[in-house]
């Protein structure tokens, strides 16, 4: 089954990542700017690293045959300095029109302090004013109830938000009702210990339906799974799902969210298959 | 032919891996003991026997409400005091 993976974080995978991606289906993938596992020092830190994610990372993709999207922030970690997030926010635009960008993200919380959700303020009017699409990271662990209810407090306070151009990700059991009863897409993570597995993803598709639900693997430079979307499948065809409901989770749905992008371009994979591409 | 409800056809399929998982959880705990024990003072102690005795009650949203026992609380007046916002 073709599928997509809407958040992972490739820029910390190897090729060998993108080779077994491939044999498995994936043929696209989403990429949100994030941590780097330290602290940028510099705004124009951020600035080699969204060329990275613009310019370099889809060519890498594309050598086995994934379309490569990205997605532009100063992450929640980071925001904490609130002087550079403004500097790095002021440089966004400058790589908005780029090919592949889907909107700002991922922003959101860490520890859901003022410095950050001042920063996620501010990041969200961005977004407004260019009418982008939002990824939105909500909190690990003991945070992710508090941050994700402060989050939604902070998207829903304001009504020029479109909640159908919002995915709020890492979504588990205690938030994800919250999510979707607010009008927003919904991003499940199976990440291993910090977030959610494929059988307790099934179990939400199972409870939430999928309408407005996403699957994601987050693989990064940390302990992760970046086949765990097919896992998902492996799971869902296991208690009998259909393949059109596990289609519609892990390759209909982000491509019905990345769609209201203006810049999304997309090459179903039966198309490059009768072009020879 | 007995008929199985699909409760018990879940059961059929999750046993082996649910047994497993509780396995997991009391060597863990065992592990801690032969170490000596972790401080009753530790608040973390007293969340894992809540988590357990939740397991016990016959719900349908254990997974929710141990979620929620392990987190933070939200605060709805949280913008007055983050923010410096009126709500």
């Amino acid at each position: 089954m073709y599928y997509i993976d809407p958040h992972i974080h490739m820029v910390s995978r190897t090729t060998d990542d993108y080779e077994t991606l491939a044999k498995m289906g994936c043929v696209a993938v989403s990429e949100p700017a994030f941590w780097a596992g330290y602290d940028r020092g510099s705004a124009g830190g951020f600035r080699d690293y969204f060329e990275q994610l613009t310019s370099f990372e889809p060519k890498r993709a594309a050598a086995y045959g994934i379309q490569h999207y990205t997605w532009l922030c100063i992450n929640a970690k980071e925001a904490e300095n609130v002087a550079l997030s403004r500097e790095v926010i002021a440089m966004i635009p400058d790589f908005l029109e780029r090919p592949g960008v889907l909107g700002i993200g991922e922003i959101g919380l860490n520890k859901n302090t003022s410095n950050e959700a001042t920063v996620f303020l501010e990041h969200m009017e961005l977004a407004v004013e260019t009418d982008e699409l939002m990824l939105i990271h909500t909190p690990h662990l003991e945070d992710k109830y508090q941050g994700t209810r402060m989050i939604l407090d902070m998207l829903c306070g304001d009504s020029r938000v479109d909640r159908q151009r919002v995915v709020v990700d890492h979504v588990e059991e205690h938030t994800i009702r919250n999510v979707l009863d607010e009008g927003f897409w919904a991003g499940m993570t199976l990440y291993p210990v910090s977030k959610c597995t494929p059988a307790r993803a099934a179990d939400m598709v199972e409870m939430y339906g999928a309408e407005q639900l996403l699957v994601n693997s987050a693989g990064d430079w940390g302990p992760s799974k970046p086949t765990a979307v097919p896992d998902f499948v492996l799971e869902m065809r296991r208690r009998g799902h259909g393949e059109s409901l596990i289609r519609r989770v892990v390759y209909e749905n982000p491509l019905a969210f990345f769609e209201q992008c203006r810049r999304f371009v997309f090459t179903p994979p039966d198309v490059a298959e009768r072009a020879g591409v | 032919m007995t008929r199985t409800s699909p409760g018990d056809q879940v059961l059929d399929q999750e046993f082996l891996p649910l047994r497993a998982k509780l396995l997991e959880i009391a060597a863990t705990l065992d592990r801690i003991e032969r170490a000596g024990g972790a401080s009753d003072e530790d608040i973390r102690v007293e969340f894992i026997r809540q988590a357990i005795s939740t397991l016990l009650r016959p719900d349908d949203d254990r997974a929710e409400q141990i979620q929620l026992l392990f987190s933070r609380p939200y605060d709805d007046e949280w913008q007055k005091k983050l923010l410096d916002v009126s709500s």
